[in-house]
């Protein structure tokens, strides 16, 4: 199958027209640099490429009951969600370099970048980045830029996802990169302070963290300005239905995953990386920005704007060597939120608290199975101890059809028989049950 | 047109989460919760629906109209692929399942097209092993990067420069930049490609590698790609291949062929997967075997029983460049474009992408100026001619002319070394009609240009606006509407 529409006349007459041959198209590239091998199965039909691909997902399972977060989640996706990013208008379109004729994409940005700061209570949004966690090293490399420091505290109650990930960014730089370690399930506050000075560029910090439980920055916000330094706080955007907003605790620059605003889970993309700031910070954010205008007839118009901060025009003094961002994405999660709308998003984010909870209780009521932390503040993840090693009653539990949860020894030493528990407004007071009686029975 | 925010009723109702099957129990004390609602909007389902789908109709895309965009590779973006993404199989696999015990038996197929497409894509470039992990051709290029530095670190090597032809795409020296290196320029020759002389005076032992398009983003092709390679090896630099415009090539020549060290693929070009207005993309890289052990992890195996599995333990390797395997949606499309052009329908994509360029290439060079009147590969270059200049017309009064006759336009002011420069790729999928369709226009427009310059600064009049100020935009900043 192919999508090439000339016949061969045609071809024959566009080349006679223009005076060459098709092998005189590839004349100037030197014959001992033809192509050695170019080794590669004969095309298929679209009916044989259709079963070629529903044998292979049919080798993924999808009928396991998921209580697997871990920073991506099994949300609720509204139909008119895929409706509406499926309309090739905007799909089949590229960055709006002209705004005449990307009226539709820009606009929809602006609302995208208004609908993140009214989520996160801060002043302005990017376009997208690829993910929370480059997300998170772009927000790291912006508060360098800004304070001019190379230190940055970053706790280890942070996505341990994203702590590797800025690791390897950070390699071949000259950062001072220091974790903190919580305590009982929180950002140890004693240890940020005692590592916080005027050399800190930024503390990062997640709410809720990656252990599900809920804490309020404000304090932290307030020592690391006394010092001169930034807040960075990642953000599960669900949980700000109901949650305290970075932007109310102080904090400078906000980044998260947008997965859950209406992304399958797709094995792990695309998915979104969202960023908003205070507004003085503006100049310092990378990634695309769009920013309302008039037109020449005083008509309301978007444009892509501050432009000299990217790499078409800065090159290697850019903020950031960002060019495609998650566009479609963005598109995706606005039209989530302005489905879901104010009432939808708060009654989604309370769901999941309370089926998170209803599990919680069910779980813990099992003899053996022992809640972690004494925090009982936990948002729709929350981790249990298990009388055996996690990652076994994981691997049994697989087997009855459940993905039980995520064993924590993969990232956390002295965890291994923790398993970090998920709950989204997906999940039933049934399925509750049944993994309830399912772990009961593995123990 | 309204803002979302400006159609918002209090109290109106959209997608409502339906009755709860357990308790409501106020389990969060008060002051972890925010005090008022997030501000989103309050509208119906059809509200949201007629709002988006009346944005929809102010775009241009692919499906709507001829999109010449240069180094983009604007082609037809096959529905099958879209329609495959959405199977279930593959959209709700949670990308966690595989690094847990069991997990990986249960999404075989998933790690199956990975690997198959680092098998595929290794033989199109003639590399030795591909990360499908980069997100978008950018971040492919900081991946390259640091490859590139891990491989200096490894041999004790302490080297600080990266060189770059001046026709680069912005990327490459704000990739190389931000993975800590200094970036010196090299200036294109008369011939419109790196100028040797000026390269071999740049090169030392503080080099760490050359990073290059080819065919460049003149549309033309190098042919001492293989000189320069074997230069920058010289000083045990590695040469960095920049695949944006790899569809000019594809199935005739490859950049492991040419000398190349690393490469990145732009999936969202050459294997026709859709832009979205501004990505998702992706951005694979590929490298020779000697840097294979540098790759992120974790790389996807194929075992002795045909099973597939994750490998983490790769002492050399980078680390983590994206939270999993990439974006898996994208790189599955890509992987399913490939499986249906298969070998011949691959080698007829550059054939006829390169036709396409030369065919609009030829035609309009006697009404435009050419910024080389040569044989070019997927793209052409030009800019306006000295009377179009004398009448005050620039090229981004042809680009708005051109929205008026129903064609995106070509990409403007890039590269930057051509003055008034407009890059025009047809791609393979455009049909003779669409283009002599396109042809007709920019000739007229060059008419216009002498007769009446004034009606090409009224243009374009069948938008919904027409040329916003983007300087009040960057002064005014408005970027949010907070509410």
């Amino acid at each position: 199958m192919e999508f090439i529409p000339h016949t061969v006349e045609q071809q024959q007459e566009m080349l006679s027209e223009i005076g060459l041959t098709m092998d005189g198209l590839f004349a100037d590239i030197p014959a001992d640099l033809k192509a050695k091998s170019f080794n590669l199965p004969a095309g298929l039909s679209e009916m044989e490429a259709r079963s070629r691909l529903a044998e292979l997902a049919g080798k993924n399972s999808i009928d396991l009951t998921l209580f697997l977060g871990g920073g991506f989640y099994d949300h609720f996706i509204p139909s008119a969600v895929y409706s509406i990013i499926s309309r090739s208008e905007f799909y089949t379109a590229y960055t709006p370099y002209q705004p005449e004729l990307s009226q539709g994409t820009l606009q929809a940005i602006y609302e995208y970048q208004s609908a993140i700061c009214r989520l996160t209570d801060m002043e302005v949004s990017n376009a997208s980045l690829y993910d929370g966690g480059t997300a998170m090293y772009e927000a790291m490399m912006m508060a360098l830029r800004i304070t001019g420091r190379n230190r940055v505290i970053i706790d280890d109650s942070v996505n341990p996802i994203y702590r590797v990930m800025i690791h390897s960014y950070t390699r071949n730089l000259q950062i001072d990169l220091e974790e903190t370690h919580c305590t009982d399930g929180l950002a140890d506050r004693n240890e940020i302070l005692d590592k916080l000075d005027d050399q800190t560029a930024a503390i990062i910090v997640q709410n809720p963290n990656f252990f599900g439980c809920i804490d309020d920055f404000t304090d932290l916000a307030k020592a690391a300005h006394e010092k001169g330094a930034l807040l960075l706080v990642s953000c599960y955007p669900i949980s700000l239905g109901i949650l305290k907003t970075p932007g109310a605790m102080g904090a400078d620059i906000v980044t998260g995953e947008g997965q859950s605003l209406g992304m399958p889970m797709s094995f792990g993309g695309p998915y979104l990386g969202f960023m908003a700031a205070r507004k003085e910070h503006v100049r310092k954010m990378p990634g695309r920005v769009v920013g309302e205008t008039t037109d020449r007839e005083g008509r309301r118009a978007f444009v892509l704007t501050l432009q000299a901060r990217e790499q078409h025009i800065r090159r290697d003094k850019a903020t950031s060597n960002i060019c495609s961002n998650e566009a479609l994405c963005a598109l995706t999660a606005l039209v989530y939120l302005s489905l879901l709308g104010k009432e939808g998003l708060k009654e989604t984010a309370q769901r999941c608290a309370d089926k998170a909870s209803y599990a919680y209780q069910r779980l813990t009521a099992i003899r053996g199975v022992e809640p972690r932390f004494k925090t009982r503040w936990f948002f729709n993840e929350f981790v249990v101890d298990l009388p055996c090693e996690a990652a076994d009653v994981f691997a049994r539990l697989i087997e009855k059809g459940f993905a039980a949860g995520f064993p924590l020894s993969r990232y956390y030493k002295k965890m291994e028989n923790s398993m970090l528990i998920c709950v989204t407004e997906k999940r039933t007071k049934q399925e509750i049950g049944m993994l309830a009686e399912a772990l009961e029975s593995v123990l | 047109m309204k803002l979302l925010f400006e159609r918002s009723v209090p109290g109106r109702r959209g997608v409502c989460p339906g009755p709860s099957d357990v308790p409501t129990s106020v389990n969060i004390k008060d002051d972890l919760l925010r005090d008022r609602g997030a501000a989103l909007p309050e509208l119906s389902e059809l509200d949201v629906v007629r709002h988006f789908t009346e944005l929809s109709r102010r775009n241009f895309g692919v499906d709507t109209n001829f999109y010449p965009l240069g180094s983009c590779t604007m082609k037809y973006n096959p529905k099958v692929a879209e329609r495959i993404a959405s199977y279930p199989g593959f959209a709700h696999l949670h990308p966690l399942l595989p690094q847990l015990r069991m997990g990986g038996m249960l999404i075989q197929g998933a790690l199956a097209i990975l690997h198959e497409m680092d098998v595929l894509l290794r033989e199109i470039t003639g590399m030795g092993g591909f990360t499908m992990q980069p997100m978008a051709g950018a971040h492919g290029e900081l991946t390259g990067m640091m490859i590139m530095a891990a491989y200096h670190r490894d041999k004790g090597n302490k080297k600080t420069i990266l060189l770059a032809p001046d026709s680069a795409h912005g990327t490459n020296p704000a990739s190389a930049a931000i993975a800590g290196y200094r970036v010196v320029s090299i200036p294109s020759d008369a011939d419109g490609v790196m100028d040797l002389k000026a390269l071999k005076a740049a090169i030392n032992d503080e080099v760490v590698g050359v990073m290059l398009t080819c065919p460049n983003t003149l549309g033309l092709f190098n042919p001492h790609i293989r000189e320069i390679c074997d230069l920058i090896h010289s000083v045990d630099g590695l040469a960095y291949y920049d695949g944006a415009n790899l569809n000019a090539i594809v199935g005739k020549a490859r950049p492991g062929d040419f000398g190349f060290d690393i490469v990145h693929l732009n999936l969202h070009k050459t294997f026709a997967t859709p832009h979205g207005g501004g990505g998702p993309g992706a951005g694979p890289v590929g490298v020779r075997d000697h840097l294979v052990p540098f790759l992120p992890v974790s790389v996807v195996v194929k075992r002795a029983d045909g099973t597939y599995a994750l490998e983490y333990d790769r002492p050399k390797s980078i680390g983590y460049i994206a939270p999993f395997y990439g974006n898996f949606g994208i790189v599955l499309r890509a992987y399913v474009y490939i499986l249906l052009l298969g070998k011949d329908g691959l080698a007829r994509v550059a054939e006829n992408a390169v036709l396409n360029a030369n065919y609009v290439r030829c035609k309009l060079k006697d009404h435009y100026a050419p910024a080389f009147d040569k044989l070019c590969k997927h793209e052409c270059v030009f800019s306006t001619t000295e009377k179009m200049a004398a009448n005050g017309v620039h090229a981004i009064d042809i680009a708005k002319a051109l929205i008026d006759r129903g064609f995106h336009p070509p990409t403007v002011y890039f590269p930057t070394i051509v003055k008034e420069a407009m890059m025009i790729e047809p791609t393979e999928t455009e049909s003779k009609e669409t283009l002599d369709a396109f042809i007709a226009a920019m000739i007229e427009i060059a008419e216009l240009a002498q007769k009446d310059p004034e009606a090409l600064k009224a243009a374009p009049v069948t938008t919904p606006v027409s040329r916003p100020n983007e300087t009040a935009a960057a002064k005014n900043l408005d970027i949010a509407c907070l509410g």
